[in-house]
């Protein structure tokens, strides 16, 4: 559990991070809050030449409301996810979300930008990010760039930030009023990857829901979204026969793993049972 | 006129207070010795290369790349060892046809499970050693693995060593069997899969060993300094006496730190050849790999019962799963089970049969219970499984087959004696504590509704042997230990107490728990007590610290090297005091003559302040206040208790949710209920760890799956409710303190509490058992969530 030799660089302005990173060549890595990233390297699965550590660019932290959306910089922690005062009234599904990654420790150091970046399906965020449709804000040496959720996710741990790009930060957008939030995560410790999670959010009227967003943690080899059902449901009583019945295509176009934890069927039953569920508690809310 | 002490003067007894342990403020805040916080002039660091393959010939190692790699001082191949490394031992030959194969602590010729030693670096830092691993070439030609322990005992299995895979036989047997099953109204067989476990202690294992001259200073984070010292001087050739073996301050072991490792020997042997002190600290995967592993049996087990539900007798049949080596106690492991099958029941009849097992797979030892977690678990589970089949509530079942309190002392069906116990007073009191009726009726209320969260209750009435042990049964076992263990108790010229103890700690508590019996003993403050241990140069003599064993046989000799020195005081006081020794009594600390006031007695302090100037001795007495004392018990502790366990099992998903946890445990006289407290949640735990989430996988290529603790899933507190305890207490009839041994007690207990929750939740829906752990996807496949 000793990495490799590394060169380390600590940019303290996001040009110079974008130079530094791009002067550093392809096996440079960007380093966030390490929670994902140190493991591989003391591991060695990976073996970087440079880390450009991102923690002194005073650009890639911070929370400011921009209208429509909140813009959400890279750098800010799950703790701070969990906590600040302008995601938890725009934006509640991704503080609810960040509040079940891992422990406190790590909810202290790892960030969204990092977590996002790494694109792990079983990461709790990426399923929420492609539930509110994020935008993904990167800054690369030729171009600023603003990626959609939908096309930023690309496989099991490959994003579409380039080599030299560097994610900046997150516009999510404000859904409005009438929507409500759940995360539905089924681990088998506290601190436990999830198995099976499902990101919600339901707008009601009228005692029915509306309109519904459903993002599904580790089901492919990237966050999907369980469009099928958000079809079904779209008009549909909060009923939990009802949802059942929506629900039973919750799997439907996803290609879960097989790991120690769970096998491909019993995940589909559970992208089954937990999307219901978090519809349901949504809804109730 | 006699004057009453005031409450405020009377000395409380310090055993039986619940007093804050002395030293967790340095262990829990690290500033304490870890071995890996040790530092030597010009220290060196070793790294291992480890054998990816679980069966394989080694067909050539060159390490001349590594040696010229940046910072590298030498690199070692098992070859260049030689003889030298000599063979880890196994200490406990349990037949006389075992085959116990050569087991070089670096592999030479061929590796037989994935994470061997097959060479190593020395270098000036960690991160080059690790580096210059990188640039050794091995090649290996491939043999197959054998991974199955039924398949292994095939004629045509492949080979783990040349003797084949059976490593022995043992058998025990009382009573006819045949004729307690012929004819029984009630037969129930089952088989249960004990999984393998990684004991996963806080603190990795590190080692540091310090050349000065021809001697050798060995730091370990070892259980066993004492039992290490001459391992080490057997195994290496390094003569006992230029061997000093030190455990500081040491995270836990559970069993798994109760060894003679690789790592151990091979950094003696490089620095000795290189004449510069050598250290290694393993990382959390490299310890999952080679740190012995534990249980990891197959258990065939059957009941012969009555109709009513009194048992006639028992057949067990087990492989255990050795790994591919024996190591230091590995094959007495399922021994220590043989004699707990029978549990707290009484019966006519018991058949016993054990064969070890060789396989490619890291070889397993002693983890905490170390056998009669395996035995409890059968036994308790199928009570459950008997009162199920009688119709007849699990409580009652055991009722009427457990040995009750006026039958103590009780001669088993498994050849031990149990001195004393009282199962139904710990059971009426755990099912108060627990709200049995109400839970039950909660429970068929829940059925009746068809409730997606189904209720179970899991009982488990266990007991235990521990305290190990009788030197004199330990040889009978073929156990090549001796099972006193030694004290000394000196009274230093202030009136201070310093006990060296050769009960070495890991963990529990023995600086708290012997201040408090050398205080009691000696009529001195708490405070006053200081406690040494760990280290061969300042206590020479000990058999160290496993088996729930340190208070019941390290505590006694605290005890009564105390009464010795309280003696050796008595003579001095008589003298100075010109007074026969017959006419003085000892209390608050001051010999007087008896029935006078405490202030014309002499005290501790001044007795000790004389004995050191010596200026007026008696005749035959050496100017020391101090003595030193062995115990070695005629007998095991039997620590019992009624565990009961409520589990919600969510049928849709799978997921078992603990909601409540009752243990109620008669550990003997209590000497600090803190620290007894501490020992039963952290082994519930540990119990509930096997029953709910650990298990070490591998691949059919006998790789290790469950290499990091994101794999290897261990409980947190997050995971477990708020443990309620309550207790007993029965003296044990074995040692003059009425103690027993609590450290393995609640992991006994509490996994088939846990499991038998489980298969009571779901026995409606047909369940009769599931597989340990139990996984959520296990627990809905069982429901029949596949179908």
């Amino acid at each position: 559990m000793i990495p490799a030799r590394f060169d380390y660089a600590q940019p303290t302005s996001l040009p110079q991070a974008v130079s530094v990173l791009s002067d550093a060549g392809e096996d440079a890595k960007v380093l966030a809050g390490g929670q994902s990233l140190l493991p591989l390297l003391r591991m060695r699965l990976a073996y970087p030449s440079v880390l450009v550590d991102v923690g002194c660019v005073s650009e890639l932290r911070g929370v400011r409301d921009e209208g429509d959306h909140l813009f959400v910089g890279a750098m800010t922690t799950q703790h701070d996810l969990v906590r600040d005062p302008l995601i938890r009234e725009h934006c509640p599904l991704v503080s609810l979300t960040a509040a079940t990654v891992a422990d406190p420790a790590v909810r202290h150091r790892g960030t969204i930008g990092g977590s996002l970046a790494h694109a792990d399906p079983a990461g709790d965020l990426p399923s929420v990010a492609v539930a509110l449709d994020m935008v993904f804000v990167t800054r690369s040496p030729r171009e600023e760039r603003r990626i959609a959720a939908a096309d930023f996710f690309l496989d099991y741990l490959e994003s579409a930030l380039e080599t030299d790009e560097i994610l900046v930060g997150l516009e999510i957008p404000k859904l409005g009023p009438g929507w409500t939030y759940h995360y539905e995560k089924f681990h088998r410790t506290a601190q436990a990857w999830a198995i099976v999670g499902a990101a919600v959010a339901v707008r009601r009227a009228d005692g029915h829901i509306a309109e519904a967003r459903i993002g599904l943690t580790n089901m492919a080899p990237v966050p999907v979204r369980a469009s099928s059902v958000e079809a079904a449901v779209a008009g549909a009583a909060i009923d939990d026969d009802v949802l059942r019945r929506a629900c039973a295509t919750a799997d439907e176009g996803t290609s879960p793993a097989s790991d120690l934890h769970a096998t491909p069927e019993y995940r589909r039953h559970l992208a089954r049972v937990l999307t219901r569920r978090a519809l349901a508690t949504a809804a109730r809310a | 006129m006699t004057v009453t002490p005031t409450p405020a003067e009377v000395r409380q007894s310090e055993v039986g207070r619940a007093r804050r342990r002395k030293e967790d403020a340095r262990l829990v805040t690290g500033q304490t010795r870890w071995t890996d916080n040790i530092q030597a002039p010009g220290l060196l660091h070793i790294a291992f290369l480890r054998s990816p393959m679980a069966h394989a010939r080694i067909t050539r190692v060159d390490v001349s790349a590594a040696r010229e790699m940046p910072g590298v001082v030498a690199a070692f191949s098992g070859a260049d060892f030689g003889a030298e490394q000599g063979s880890l031992p196994c200490a406990w030959p349990v037949t006389e046809d075992i085959v116990i194969p050569d087991h070089p602590p670096m592999a030479t010729e061929t590796v037989r499970y994935v994470g061997e030693a097959v060479a190593c670096v020395v270098a000036t830092d960690r991160y080059r050693a690790a580096d210059a691993l990188e640039a050794i070439e091995i090649d290996y030609e491939p043999l197959p693995p054998v991974l199955d322990l039924e398949k292994a005992l095939d004629a045509d299995s492949p080979l783990v060593h040349d003797a084949g895979n059976r490593a022995y036989t043992w058998t025990l047997s009382n009573g006819d069997v045949e004729a307690a099953f012929r004819d029984a109204p009630v037969v129930i067989s089952r088989t249960f899969r004990q999984q393998r476990l990684i004991p996963a202690a806080m603190e990795p294992r590190a080692v540091v060993v310090t050349p000065l001259g021809d001697e050798y200073t060995v730091h370990t984070s070892t259980q066993i300094p004492h039992i290490l010292r001459f391992l080490l001087a057997s195994v290496t050739g390094v003569p006992e006496h230029r061997l000093r073996v030190i455990a500081p301050d040491v995270g836990g072991g559970f069993g798994s730190k109760l060894q003679c490792t690789a790592e151990e020997v091979l950094c003696l042997l490089a620095a000795k050849r290189l004449g510069r002190p050598v250290k290694w600290t393993e990382s959390r995967s490299e310890g999952n790999l080679t740190v012995h592993h534990g249980r990891d049996q197959l258990q065939r087990v059957q009941i012969a019962a009555e109709a009513d539900g009194r048992l006639r007798g028992m057949k067990i049949d087990l492989l255990a799963d050795m790994g591919a080596y024996l190591m230091l106690v590995t094959p007495g492991i399922p021994l220590l089970g043989a004699f707990m099958y029978n549990g707290v029941y009484k019966m006519a009849a018991y058949d016993f049969r054990c064969t070890g097992v060789f396989t490619t797979k890291m070889p397993t030892d002693a983890y905490r219970g170390a056998g009669r977690p395996e035995a409890t678990f059968a036994i308790e589970r199928l009570m459950d499984e008997l009162a199920a089949e009688i119709g007849v509530d699990p409580v009652e079942v055991r009722r009427r087959n457990w040995i009750t309190h006026g039958e103590f002392p009780y001669d088993t069906v498994a050849g031990l004696t149990y001195d004393s116990g009282d199962y139904e007073a710990a059971t009426e009191k755990a099912l108060q504590l627990f709200g049995y009726d109400k839970l039950r009726a909660e429970q068929k209320d829940r059925r009746d509704r068809g409730d997606t969260v189904q209720l179970g209750i899991g009982i488990s009435t266990y007991t235990e042997m521990c305290g190990l042990a009788p030197s004199r049964v330990l040889g009978q076992l073929g156990n090549a230990s001796g099972g006193w263990e030694q004290a000394d108790v000196r009274v230093l010229p202030t009136g201070k107490v310093e006990v060296a103890t050769g009960a070495t700690p890991h963990g529990q508590g023995h600086v708290t728990a012997w201040s408090q019996i050398a205080a009691d003993a000696l009529g001195v403050p708490f405070e006053d007590v200081s406690v040494v241990y760990g280290d061969t140069a300042v206590v020479p003599r000990g058999w160290d610290t496993y088996g729930s064993r340190s208070l019941a046989i390290g505590g006694v000799a605290v005890h009564l090297a105390c009464e010795k020195v309280k003696e050796k005081a008595r003579r001095v006081a008589a003298h100075l005091m010109e007074i026969d020794p017959g006419d003085l009594e000892y209390a608050e600390g001051a010999f007087r003559v008896r029935g006078a006031p405490a202030e014309q007695g002499r005290s501790i302090q001044e007795l000790a302040a004389a004995v050191f100037n010596a200026h007026d001795m008696p005749e035959g007495i050496e100017p020391r206040l101090d003595s030193s004392a062995t115990f070695d018990p005629a007998n095991f502790s039997f620590p019992h208790g009624t565990h009961l366990c409520a589990v919600e099992v969510d049928t849709e998903t799978g997921f078992t949710k603990i909601r409540s946890y009752v243990a109620v445990d008669d550990v003997g006289t209590v000497v600090n209920p803190l620290i007894v407290d501490g020992q039963v949640h952290g082994g519930i735990a540990q119990g509930i760890g096997q029953a709910l989430y650990e298990e070490a996988v591998h691949d059919a290529e006998g790789n290790l799956l469950t290499t990091t603790l994101a794999d290897y899933l261990v409980p947190s507190a997050a995971d477990l409710p708020a443990f309620v305890t309550g207790r007993t207490e029965t003296p044990a009839t074995s040692n003059p303190l009425g103690v027993k041994g609590v450290g393995e007690a609640g992991t006994i207990a509490s996994t088939p509490a846990v499991v038998n929750g489980i298969v009571d939740a779901l026995r409606h829906l047909g369940v009769r058992d599931v597989q340990m752990p139990c996984t959520p996807e296990r627990v809905w496949r069982a429901i029949g969530g596949a179908s």
